[in-house]
């Protein structure tokens, strides 16, 4: 009670409003603010943590890898710096000077084992390079001036001109061959081209998958939509049951339900046996349903269906059936009803239920392998091949990073056309 | 009394039947009581701790740790690496997969005859392991093979047998699907073979565009009834439900096929495409471990253990040594011999896998092998 000397009547004289201590109540609320958001800061602190730990620094890393090029550099330092003079349009051969820069470079890469992994990463520019870098190995660094002789006996491939234009060209600590490689371009000695048509896959692949997961999409749209209708509006007692039905494919293996995919579908599978059977089609004429296109459809229509029903079951939950029953009271018949006022009110789920469809089709890469054949196969099947089988790390990121620009380009757009706050998953 | 003196005699006489443990084995020093290692799981692995790792462990008390990550076994490592934190201690990999690691400097070089036990008559490892050092960080154990199966009960092929790897490409004498592997390499090598490359010019004619345009050419002729497979156990499966008539997988797959299952499926052993697998030592490994690592590798790759390995998978040993010692099936009972890819009979016509030469292109090949495929 003694605290209550400050002013009861109007401002003080200098016009400061003053809490109860006597600080100026502004500041003295700034800092109740500051507390509070520190408070809410340190509350949330572990969890920032641990998604900047285990989330955004991997993925910035990983992306970081398609630009990065600091190896050649680190591993031959004097001919990088001794090729700077040499012009590479000039159609000549770098000088001695080069060569011996060079052999001085090799011979410490030998050392250190690195001369091998040099020569994969120059590979990936020009095909040869790993077999030349690992055959010229000891013999290099035995050599004696004068190098340029010595190192086209070795390997003729060491006189071509081109094999000194890749050294060049893959010299800066920055690179921009991982991105023209995932777009089916390259640099050549005339400036970025396209790659020849036959070479060329990966525009087609990233199109393809987002064909293929609007189809996936549109598929689960058709099929979720009557089953979460249903769920929605039987009695709880049978949609608990039916439930279940639902969640059980979803809490199986994914392997699993991928293999059933195969003996359903395939040529002497349950489908074609059951239709030779009834006479519908005959033996030599078995459908081909699995790898292929139709294989990857199905298989992940199915196994992403969940993923549709439940955002638009927790949705339609929600609306009451006295609006359907106003409607039809006003003079509405069954399908006004539904579609003028029912439906509408669950767009929200279906945005949802899509969104989620959409990005988990887009990066998949398991069933299509299993069932794709090679005209099912997503864009990330060539991703995990580079990650696991031809280690090119660097064209894998620069893949993935497009694909996540591509994400979050669809994503933006999708909030412009139907906009991101009509989502709603209950 | 009696009853328990019987069961401890049993006992001990099961004890002493197991396989007559190496004599000269030399004693660990300073060495780590685990061992972890990589291997393919299924049949070849379980042929691994029958021949090598249960004998050593009964002999040694050392623990095993199986991880079944063979076929990542080139990304893990170099992420492991990456992270400096190797919990590998052998790994057991194909052989271009090894030439790969060696030449990332992720696996460790090795000194074969220092490491490993020459043969029983002095032979040095190095001399009895001959061509299968494909690279001086690889250490053998087998030779393995892909080749073709095909179903024994076509109707449609009217009691002809495909005898050489051309038939694969003949679609009017045996018609049906076919099922050959998603990667270029050995499908090339098949399809200009049976374009009228001779053998010899093989690798200098894959290494122009025309070449490669040549060979999807010809594997275009067979590209609509073709089912492309990425795991090994593809093609037993399909053969064995029917839904391919004839495809390429590994032998020892189609040995379990034919023998162990029973299914009307024969080997077609023309043009097989030899290549060896083996252990790799990843780099870096701390003594101790190491150390364990070379115990092991000194009992597990000499002449008798490669020989027992070949009593539980059709995979010839990469001794030369060994093959004399190739016994029977140890749950069948049927000799091993005319079963292995090394088998004079079966060796009318092979390739060995040209590694050298797909380790430099095989980025190129491949990216131009997909873009035909996805089309």
């Amino acid at each position: 009670m003694s605290s209550t000397t400050t002013t009861q009547t109007g401002l003080p004289s200098d016009g400061v409003m003053r809490a109860a201590d006597g600080t100026p109540l502004k500041r003295s609320l700034a800092r109740a603010l500051r507390r509070e958001k520190l408070r809410s800061f340190l509350l949330i602190l572990p969890l920032l943590a641990f998604i900047t730990i285990t989330f955004i620094a991997p993925i910035a890393d990983m992306l970081f890898r398609s630009v990065e090029n600091g190896m050649v550099e680190e591993t031959i330092p004097r001919t990088v710096e001794a090729l700077k003079s040499w012009d590479a349009t000039s159609g000549e051969l770098p000088d001695e000077a080069v060569f011996e820069a060079f052999h001085a470079d090799f011979v410490e890469a030998f050392k250190n084992k690195t001369h091998t992994r040099l020569g994969l990463r120059l590979n990936y520019e020009q095909p040869g390079m790993s077999g030349l870098f690992r055959k010229s190995g000891r013999r290099a660094t035995n050599l004696e001036p004068p190098y340029k002789e010595g190192f086209i006996d070795i390997d003729e491939d060491w006189g071509a001109l081109e094999t000194w234009q890749v050294i060049k060209r893959a010299s800066p600590p920055l690179t921009d061959g991982y991105f023209l490689a995932a777009v089916d371009a390259e640099r050549t000695a005339d400036g970025i081209q396209m790659k020849p048509e036959k070479e060329r896959i990966y525009l087609f692949l990233f199109w393809r998958t987002l064909f293929l997961s609007i189809v996936i999409t549109l598929s689960c749209l058709v099929l979720g939509y009557p089953i979460a209708y249903l769920l929605a509006n039987l009695p709880l007692r049978t949609s608990n049951v039916l439930m279940i039905l639902v969640l059980l494919p979803f809490w199986t293996s994914l392997l699993v339900r991928t293999s059933a995919w195969k003996v359903l579908l395939q040529q002497q599978g349950v489908i074609n046996d059951t239709l030779v059977w009834i006479g519908l089609i005959d033996d030599a004429h078995r459908l081909t349903m699995i790898n292929n296109q139709t294989g990857t459809i199905i298989a992940m229509t199915h196994i992403l269906l969940p993923f549709m029903i439940l955002p638009l079951f927790s949705v339609m939950k929600t609306i009451s059936p006295s609006y359907v029953r106003a409607a039809k009271s006003l003079g509405a018949n069954d399908w006004t009803a539904f579609w003028r006022v029912y439906f509408p009110q669950s767009v929200p789920g279906i945005g949802a239920g899509a969104i989620l469809v959409f990005i988990l089709a887009i990066g998949y890469y398991i069933t299509p392998e299993l069932v794709g054949g090679t005209s099912g196969i997503f864009i990330s099947n060539r991703i995990a091949y580079h990650i696991s089988t031809s280690l090119n790390w660097g064209l894998a990121a620069a893949l993935g990073a497009i694909l996540l620009g591509l994400v979050m380009l669809l994503f933006y757009v999708y909030d412009r056309i139907v906009g991101i706050d009509n989502v709603k998953l209950g | 009394m009696k009853l328990k003196h019987m069961l401890l005699a049993a006992a001990a006489s099961v004890a002493f039947t197991g396989p007559v443990i190496s004599e000269d084995l030399p004693e660990c020093e300073n060495c780590a009581d685990e061992l972890t290692v990589v291997s393919w799981g299924g049949a070849y692995q379980a042929s691994q701790v029958n021949a090598y790792s249960n004998p050593y462990a009964e002999m040694t008390g050392t623990k095993f740790i199986y991880d079944e990550s063979s076929n990542e076994a080139v990304a893990k490592l170099r992420a492991m690496n990456e992270a400096g934190n190797i919990t590998w201690d052998l790994v057991d990999v194909e052989g271009p997969d090894a030439v790969r690691l060696c030449d990332e400097g992720l696996a460790m070089e090795v000194d074969i005859d220092e490491i490993l036990a020459p043969a029983s008559d002095g032979t040095p490892a190095s001399e009895d392991f001959g061509e299968s050092l494909i690279s001086p960080c690889f250490i053998p154990q087998i030779v393995f093979s892909t080749t073709f199966g095909y179903r024994t009960d076509v109707e449609a092929w009217n009691g002809a047998v495909p005898t050489s790897v051309c038939d694969i490409f003949d679609l009017e004498k045996f018609p049906g699907k076919r099922a050959l592997e998603k990667r270029p390499k050995k499908n090339i090598e098949w399809a200009l073979l049976c374009d009228g490359v001779a053998k010899a010019d093989l690798y200098d004619v894959m290494e122009t565009d025309e070449g490669i345009d040549q060979a999807l050419a010809k594997l275009g002729t067979i590209k609509d009834e073709t089912i492309w497979w990425s795991a090994g156990a593809d093609t037993p499966q399909l053969l064995a439900d029917g839904e391919i008539v004839m495809g390429s997988t590994y032998n020892g797959r189609l040995f379990s096929v034919i023998e162990e299952q029973n299914q009307p499926v024969a080997m077609l052993w023309d043009y097989q495409v030899f290549d060896f697998d083996g252990w790799i030592i990843p780099a870096g490994l701390p003594e101790e471990r190491l150390n364990r690592v070379k115990n092991f590798l000194y009992f597990a790759t000499d002449t008798q253990r490669l020989a027992d390995q070949a009593k539980y998978i059709s995979y010839g040993p990469a001794r030369a040594s060994s093959a004399p010692l190739v016994g029977k099936h140890a749950e069948l009972g049927i000799e091993m011999g005319p079963h292995m890819p090394t088998d004079p009979a079966n060796m009318g016509n092979i390739i060995v896998n040209n590694i050298d030469w797909w380790s430099s292109y095989s980025d190129d090949v491949d990216a131009k092998f997909q873009a035909w495929l996805a089309k």
